[in-house]
């Protein structure tokens, strides 16, 4: 039977149907519903959300060690995270067979940079698999374990985000077990002291030539003939755009293009007067041909480097012909923090008392946005409180008063940790703030340490924020009430007032969490408005002017009076929850 | 339709249900026995954002997305999002318009010129008020099945193949309710 899976959804299926045993990831867009998925599995797969992806990677490494099939996920910034675990991981091998599934995103859909996590293969010298559409994305996974247990090493899985989000038929399949490996001890593979490493490093040299002989006759390298005189190279999802836009031409496509198979990619060359080298952002293919000594390629010279690439880009780019049609001008409509959101009172109060933050990745760096424009800085999971730390080390002790930590629950516990520890260590006189929602919001959805609950749906222990503050050092550690924007006001100002490292945990359940907390839309009495415009600073969706300039709020926006921060900023009490009627 | 492939592209504002009405028109084409491809970006766009779906279908379909002036269909569920993505539609496309408008976060009120804009490059785009026939049909959140229902009229899929679809996709307490907002928006869309 066939249906219609996204990429993701079938290394889901692809984890069941090969026998796959442990999951792990922690969430990342694209990444994200791999494990979502995987969890329809639960009765044949265990599968986890772990704190962050070098843990994820580490509980699959140990799964690996213990026998089974394991994979573990996460988006192409999150294997920066476990890039400690897999450049030493990568020279073990040998047990259970593991996939690494990277999910990259060009074009930055939902991430801070576009790195090409290719090179991670190359780096870590391990075999790097790339499908190009659902059913490869299922068929290669099974390709990518026996190719792990056959040469002891780990494999990275590469999608990206138009691999891991389009949908596209899958024949389904049985499951088919994979019986464990009994785990025998065996010191010289798993302790890595230098006399060991020394060793590893000749045997992964050596392991990198046998796979390199295997990917030149492997199934996932394949020549698809066309115009003999038309030669294109490509793989992952540049394969299905090159398709496209070249549909005559003789193709190689490249399934396991780590060890670079160089003999079939250099006969494939000779064949044609130039081969153009079809690849979404970085010139990874065109590098391996070029550094072999081929040079009758075209590659990064005309098909753009940044970006997102789709059929019409590779045709016009090739052809030189730049037939785009002109935009419109339309405004722009960026997205927001949600009506009700519980992070818009601590941006809100940050921007009237001029105090600016350094932050961190989630929903609440939509808080950059006008009008509430809270957000200095943005760099990566975790940054913001080793950001603050080091700002106040550059500006002195006041800085609290300019610049506070803002950080979001998940995050937290994702890599603050470490950074709340340094500032209590380095008697730092920081104020870190938690928004704390509850839940990782930004991609959907997902329990973490903090929540209580476990991916497979089990009540489980949570983590204790301001117990783990007062553990570390920090004295000044409370709750505060997102929602009452005079105790998040002064809470902010004792804290930066303060001449010690304060954490502040702003408590608010993401207002998409539990819809049943909604009531009826707050209502402006716009006899009294006096149009200060106070409650528009609050950015929220619902509030807009009137066509008389009066505020007035957007009924079927408004979560009610879980929220009323519009009416405890009005100044002349007109905005109110309204009267109950009785039935 | 290029090389055999059909390509639909749905455009509005993150909310309006436009991920399950691609959900269904790639339902229809696969149980048509049509190689299918959708493709639409999660994450960042759910917060109020823009957001797109394209859907590939026929024979044999490569790419996931639709590139600039290929889709033989634009449909839109809110008016200026039309505008936003009127350059992908091919140069004998077709262009479907639900004329509900929805102001975007940061600006006070909804910009002039969006329907102008619209028709100075498509004189033949096609204006529906969804909302409206949504709220007849007893659901204001059923703009997604009106809007099936319109464009469902330039595809070559039977009024029972939509059917079957939408009736294995929506919520069993909403069948009635979607089946009437497809029929008020097919007869709407003509």
């Amino acid at each position: 039977m066939k249906v219609l899976l996204s990429g993701n959804e079938a290394v889901a299926r692809g984890c069941y149907e090969h026998g796959v045993k442990v999951a792990t990831a922690y969430p990342g867009t694209p990444s994200t519903e791999i494990l979502e998925s995987v969890v329809r599995f639960k009765d044949d797969v265990y599968c986890q959300w772990s704190p962050n992806e070098k843990v994820a990677f580490e509980v699959a490494m140990g799964a690996s060690f213990g026998g089974v099939r394991t994979l573990t996920a996460m988006k192409h910034v999150g294997l920066n995270v476990a890039a400690d675990p897999l450049m030493t991981s990568t020279s073990v091998g040998g047990d259970g067979g593991f996939v690494i599934v990277t999910a990259d995103d060009p074009g930055m859909h939902s991430s801070q940079n576009e790195q090409d996590n290719r090179y991670y293969a190359k780096f870590a010298k391990i075999p790097l698999v790339e499908p190009s559409d659902s059913q490869e994305v299922k068929d290669y996974l099974g390709a990518a374990f026996e190719i792990s247990e056959r040469f002891g090493t780990p494999v990275l899985f590469r999608l990206t985000t138009r691999i891991s989000h389009a949908k596209s038929p899958v024949e389904l399949g049985e499951r088919k077990e994979v019986a464990r490996k009994e785990y025998e001890k065996d010191t010289s593979r798993r302790v890595v002291i230098p006399a060991h490493a020394r060793r590893l490093h000749v045997k992964v040299e050596k392991r990198l030539q046998e796979i390199r002989a295997f990917a030149e006759t492997s199934p996932l390298n394949r020549v698809e003939e066309g115009d003999p005189k038309v030669g294109v190279i490509s793989s992952g999802i540049a394969y299905e755009y090159a398709r496209d836009a070249f549909p005559d031409a003789t193709f190689l496509k490249l399934g396991l293009s780590f060890p670079f198979p160089i003999d079939t990619a250099r006969a494939f060359c000779e064949r044609f007067e130039t081969v153009t080298i079809v690849e979404e952002n970085e010139p990874f293919i065109e590098e391996q041909l070029r550094i072999a000594g081929v040079t009758n390629i075209v590659g990064k010279e005309k098909i753009p480097l940044c970006g997102e690439l789709n059929q019409g880009i590779v045709r016009d780019c090739v052809s030189g012909d730049d037939g785009k049609a002109a935009k419109a001008q339309v405004p722009p409509r960026p997205p927001v923090l949600c009506p009700g959101c519980p992070h818009r009172s601590t941006f809100f109060t940050l921007n009237r008392m001029k105090i600016g933050s350094t932050s961190d990745i989630g929903c609440y760096t939509l808080g950059v946005m006008p009008p509430l424009e809270g957000i200095d800085t943005c760099i990566c999971m975790g940054a913001s409180i080793g950001n603050s730390l080091g700002f106040e080390k550059a500006i002195g002790k006041d800085s609290a008063k300019k610049m506070v930590a803002v950080i979001g629950d998940s995050t937290f516990v994702h890599s603050g940790i470490t950074g709340l520890a340094d500032v209590a260590y380095n008697k730092g006189a920081t104020t870190v703030i938690i928004v704390d929602n509850s839940i990782t919001a930004m991609t959907g959805h997902q329990q973490h340490p903090g929540t209580g609950v476990t991916l497979m749906g089990e009540p489980t222990t949570k983590l204790d924020y301001i117990a783990l503050a007062k553990s570390l050092g920090i004295k000044d550690a409370r709750r505060v009430d997102a929602y009452d924007l005079a105790a998040v006001r002064a809470a902010i100002k004792d804290a930066t007032d303060s001449p010690e490292a304060s954490l502040l945990v702003m408590e608010g359940p993401c207002a998409l969490l539990d819809r049943s907390t909604w009531g009826p839309a707050l209502e402006v009495d716009s006899e009294e408005c006096t149009e200060c415009g106070l409650c528009l600073k609050l950015g929220c969706p619902s509030i807009s002017k009137d066509e008389d300039g009066k505020s007035t709020i957007n009924p079927l926006f408004c979560v009610g009076e879980l929220c009323s921060m519009c009416a405890q900023v009005c100044p002349v009490k007109c905005i109110s929850v309204p009267e109950k009627v009785e039935a | 339709m290029a090389n055999g492939t059909t390509n639909v592209f749905i455009s509005g504002v993150g909310g309006q249900g436009i991920l399950l009405a691609s959900e269904i028109l790639s339902e229809v084409a696969l149980a048509r026995g049509m190689d299918v491809k959708k493709s639409e970006v999660h994450g960042m766009a759910q917060r109020g954002g823009s957001v797109v779906s394209h859907v590939r279908f026929g024979e044999k379909v490569y790419s996931p997305v639709i590139a600039e002036r290929e889709a033989d269909l634009l449909v839109s569920f809110e008016k200026m999002e039309a505008l936003r993505w009127i350059h992908y539609l091919a140069p004998n496309g077709t262009v479907i318009v639900n004329t509900q408008e929805i102001v975007p976060s940061g600006l006070e009120e909804y910009p002039k010129g969006m329907d102008d804009g619209i028709r100075e490059r498509r004189p033949d785009a096609h204006f529906l008020d969804a909302f409206a026939l949504a709220k007849e049909a007893g659901n204001a959140r059923a703009v997604n099945t009106v809007m099936l229902g319109a464009f469902s009229n330039y595809l070559d899929f039977s009024e029972d193949e939509w059917k079957k679809a939408i009736e294995a996709r929506v919520p069993k307490k909403t069948i009635e309710i979607n089946l009437k907002a497809f029929e008020l928006g097919r007869a709407a869309g003509r």
